[in-house]
């Protein structure tokens, strides 16, 4: 720029701001013109036309809820249905004076506060000719009442809806999870117009994870109402279209038998088919029963549930953080030998525990006298932890969590559901940014008989176990096997997807380590002996026990003192037939002792429904 | 003049609005837009008094704010408008990260005590900083000015349509580059950016848009294709103006406000039921007097003494203008449906504080003149 043009002089300033003021305001008069135009058109040239319009502005749209996809085991059983019911509507509108006509209606309809809540709720976002329900799922008797009263009430409407239901009751229910009546924060987060008609939304579970494939297409009604709003004719409809059909991995026989072989027990179990993530059943331990839940529970009901001290509402299967104990000791076996920091023949010297150089403070075996010489299999079928405090020891923390992390640990599956959580995988990284404190020895061997922070979902062991089984290939578990596309009936497959890849360095490693989990369960020394009377194929396994309740240095453990709360977690893990296994499962029992008396005959009386019994 | 209407509550009024250093042209236009709102809203709200009442109430606080806004000097504002601004920014940021989610956008920042949402503050903040930048530089404004104030407009604009707040987006954008515009941006970089705007169009509409922006512009060419949707907001909306006729059905009369078919009636649709109670006539009338105030505020620019007052007087009226325009144009089915309220009429209390400190600042303006008009 020259000089001249740096110098500000005011007047030509002015005079240009006041040129492109003048110009402004003579768009703003040609735009405000096109306003005035618009009006000109509408209220003037097309009076009679929106006039005509306004009169006979009794054409009314009606939103028309789609019907809520089916879900079914891998073998067509019917999981979750849909089953007329009648409901108490209202359409505002039409009711003279709304709080009389309530109050009257608890005369023959007893509805509860929260019924009327909700239905506060909707009338905000509702316009008032549209129906919205008080109360759902009305009885018999109920229904009887309202219609010999329904000339009294004018607005007050019976119709026949279809409802969510879960004829399985309360079996899979942490499988499944359930559809509930859309609050507030749904509104938030699904679509305003595709939700126009629907009263009830996916919450939890797969209902709400395939929410998008279950839900449907919303359907459009218009029709024709007189001056008091009633419905003279139909002018045009949209059907709506129901939504996707699931058909799940889940086989309910065998999730039944689960759930049952657990007695009054809380705990969790998972089952896979390793050779492509199928989840063949997914317990968590008790159980409640989902129907509760569609037409808005009751307080009571809800608040015995959550106050319960077994927690039943809690998905143990996919939230559960348990240490997964000696379940680990196959893994960290595998770890050794891959890492030629151990080989099949060395030997550790079990005194009944183990001591860190320069530390007085004894790290205990369960068997206090000790196991004596103990090689990797003895360590594996005896689950001797001076073997393993041993070998985590000359691991090192770095190398045993990079090794575990290749097993899926300290990281979500990906299961299609809801809530599932992360476990978590110690490391020094780790414990620097959460404790702010430098990593201690002693903690790589409490982590190496699968204590101390080491963290698994019931999930996570069972997939790990899976991985495992199949020498190093882990599949996404996924509890939808194929979605039925509506209308068309077409089934889309999920295809199964490998998560993770861990390359084996010597097939006769995992072979070793193989052979150990067979005799868990075959040899006469094997923790989880017991379970192999009678059993028809061979199964691999390991037992685990996770301290729940620390036992000071020169305290003894003695289950009898222990509340049963405090009691140590009984674990097993499993998969089967050894040769060519078709299942892997992971079960945890809370509280439960030792995991060869509780968790394994669970274990084994779901691969015996699995394998031996294909009705 | 003052000889014939010498009464003594006029000169007292008078005197009274000169002390506070208040228009009363632009006061007494204010008021009557004011009256006329409260009548419309009691009969959108279904005779709901208490809301009348309530939005009688934001009305006094926002006057009182405006008279607050008319006595900062002009040099006090050129000083806070960089405070304003960061401050305004950094609210915006704070929404992104702790902000309430309303409606499917995250605007409300909560303060505990009160609900606020920090994308009105930059409404009159933008004009402020671009209108401080300018008013010491040459002009017309060279290529580096242009520069800089685009990048001042564009943080807050692109923060608050990310919420994603459309309206606000415009109206906070649209305030920024007024002030350029009057400050002289050549034609030919005008025209330039014109050409600009319109070649990447499609791509701002395929990445820039979220889906249920995409669906209003649709819905307009095509309100039939999403009647449970805002199809049907502006459906209604141009029945109930339409059947208004020449001269409406009358106040609380409206057949198509009173049975509730058009929604959000007394927030941004207030003007459907102006239109079916007054009538293309009441229509015209109520946008005269929006012009009046409009063209009110051009003239206080046009005549103000230095470029600061010249450039924020004018780039507020012309936002003011903004409003209107993409309000009336929405409700007769002419531009999207984006949530622009009808100023000063609309039920509720952001906007009204913002507009009428707003004033407030352009009466400030006013009274920093050297010569009186």
């Amino acid at each position: 720029m020259s000089k001249r043009e740096q110098l500000k002089d005011d007047f030509l300033e002015n005079r240009l701001i006041r040129r492109r003021l003048v110009l402004a305001a003579i768009i703003t008069l040609v735009l405000l013109g096109l306003v005035i135009a618009r009006l000109y058109v509408l209220q003037v040239v097309e009076y009679q036309h929106f006039s005509t319009l306004s009169d006979s502005n009794r054409i009314r749209i009606k939103a028309l809820p789609p019907t809520r996809g089916l879900i079914f085991d891998r073998h067509g059983v019917v999981m979750a249905n849909n089953l007329p019911t009648y409901r108490l509507e209202i359409v505002r509108e039409q009711v003279g004076d709304l709080e009389q006509t309530l109050a009257e209606l608890r005369q023959y309809v007893d509805y509860s506060d929260q019924d009327l809540k909700r239905f506060r709720q909707s009338s905000e976002r509702r316009r008032p000719f549209e129906s919205i329900p008080l109360k759902l799922n009305l009885t018999d008797e109920e229904v009887a009442r309202l219609a010999v009263n329904l000339h009294k009430l004018e607005g007050v409407e019976i119709n026949a809806r279809l409802t969510r239901n879960y004829p399985q009751g309360r079996h899979a229910v942490h499988a499944l999870g359930y559809v509930s009546r859309i609050d507030e924060r749904d509104l938030n987060e699904v679509d305003e117009v595709d939700y126009a008609g629907s009263t009830h939304v996916g919450k939890l579970g797969l209902e709400k994870f395939y929410e998008h494939e279950l839900h449907g297409t919303v359907g459009v009604q218009q029709v024709e109402v007189n001056a008091n709003g009633r419905t003279l004719r139909v002018l045009s409809e949209s059907p709506p279209i129901q939504g996707n059909n699931l058909h799940l991995t889940i086989d309910s026989r065998l999730q039944r038998v689960a759930e049952e072989a657990f007695g009054d027990q809380s705990g969790a179990a998972v089952a896979i088919d390793p050779n492509n993530g199928e989840i063949l059943a997914l317990v968590s331990m008790p159980i409640f029963d989902p129907n509760l839940f569609v037409n808005g529970i009751s307080f009571e009901n809800y608040n015995q549930l959550r106050d319960s001290p077994s927690r039943p509402l809690f998905n143990r299967a996919l939230s559960g953080q348990y240490p997964p104990g000696s379940t680990t000791k196959p893994f960290y076996g595998l770890a050794g030998l891959e890492t030629a920091i151990t080989n099949k023949e060395q030997e550790t010297y079990c005194i009944g525990y183990y001591r860190l150089p320069n530390e007085e403070r004894r790290y205990r075996d369960w068997k206090k006298e000790g196991h004596g010489a103990t090689d990797l299999t003895k360590a594996i079928v005896q689950s001797c932890d001076v073997y393993f405090y041993d070998l985590a020891y000359r691991l090192g923390i770095d190398r045993m969590s990079a090794f575990m992390a290749q097993f899926g640990f300290g990281v979500k599956t990906g299961v299609d559901s809801t809530g599932e959580r992360s476990g978590l995988l110690p490391s020094r990284e780790w414990k620097r940014r959460n404790e702010g404190m430098p990593w201690f020895p002693g903690e790589t061997l409490i982590t190496g008989i699968g204590q101390g922070a080491l963290l698994v979902t019931p999930i996570q062991l069972a997939n790990a176990t899976a991985e495992f089984a199949l020498q190093g290939v882990r599949y996404q578990p996924h509890l939808v096997k194929s979605v039925e596309k509506i209308p068309e009936y077409n089934l889309i497959d999920i295809a199964s997807r490998v998560a993770g890849r861990y390359q084996i360095s010597k097939q006769n490693n995992w072979e070793h380590v193989h052979n150990a989990m067979v005799n868990v369960v075959h040899g006469l020394r094997g923790t989880a002996f017991r379970i192999s009377q009678g059993m028809q194929y061979k199964a691999a396994g390991k037992t685990g026990t996770a301290q729940v309740f620390e036992v000071a240095q020169d305290e003894e453990y003695d289950e009898e003192t222990v509340a049963r709360k405090l009691r140590d977690h009984a674990l097993f893990i499993s998969y089967a037939p050894a040769e060519k296994p078709r299942i892997a499962v992971a079960v945890i029992v809370e509280n439960g002792g030792h995991g060869s008396s509780v968790a394994a005959p669970i274990a084994r009386r779901i691969m015996d429904t699995y394998l031996l019994d294909p009705s | 003049m003052n000889q014939t209407f010498d009464f003594d509550s006029v000169s007292i009024t008078r005197r009274i609005i000169d002390a506070l250093r208040l228009d009363p042209v632009l006061l007494s236009l204010l008021l009557i837009l004011a009256l006329f709102g409260s009548m419309v809203l009691y009969s959108a709200s279904g005779s709901d008094a208490a809301a009348v009442i309530r939005q009688g109430i934001r009305i006094a606080v926002a006057l009182l704010l405006l008279v607050a806004a008319a006595n900062v000097p002009l040099r006090m504002l050129r000083k806070i408008s960089v405070w304003l601004y960061l401050g305004g920014v950094a609210l915006l940021v704070a929404v992104m990260f702790f902000g309430e989610v309303g409606k499917g956008a995250q605007r409300w920042l909560d303060l505990g005590f009160i609900r606020f949402q920090p994308s009105e503050m930059l409404k009159l903040a933008v004009p402020m900083i671009v209108a401080t930048y300018l008013a010491d530089r040459v002009l017309p404004v060279g290529l580096k000015e242009l520069i800089v104030s685009s990048i001042l407009v564009m943080i807050p604009v692109v923060l608050i349509a990310r919420q994603p707040d459309l309206g606000t987006a415009i109206l906070v954008g649209s305030a920024g580059f007024f002030v350029l515009f009057l400050a002289g941006v050549r034609w030919r970089i005008i025209i330039s950016l014109g050409v600009l705007f319109s070649a990447l169009a499609p791509l701002l509409w395929k990445f820039a848009l979220h889906d249920y922006q995409r669906n209003r512009i649709l819905t307009l060419l095509d309100p039939e294709s999403d009647p449970l949707g805002s199809g049907y907001h502006i459906i209604q909306s141009k029945i109930a103006i339409g059947s208004g006729g020449v001269y409406g059905k009358g106040w609380l009369n409206g057949t198509q406000s009173q049975l509730d078919f058009i929604p959000e009636r007394s927030t941004d649709f207030i003007f459907s039921v102006f239109g079916e109670e007054f009538g293309f006539f009441g229509s015209v009338v109520l946008i005269l007097i929006y012009m009046a105030i409009i063209f009110r505020g051009l003239y206080i620019a046009a005549h103000s003494t230095e470029n600061f007052g010249r450039l924020l007087a004018g780039a507020l009226s012309l936002t003011f203008f903004v409003y209107l325009f993409v309000n009336t144009g929405m409700v007769a089915g002419m531009l999207p449906v984006v949530g622009v309220p009808l100023p000063l009429i609309s039920y509720g209390g952001t906007s009204m504080v913002t507009l009428m400190v707003g004033f407030g600042l352009i009466m400030s303006i006013r009274s920093a003149r050297r010569f009186r008009v």
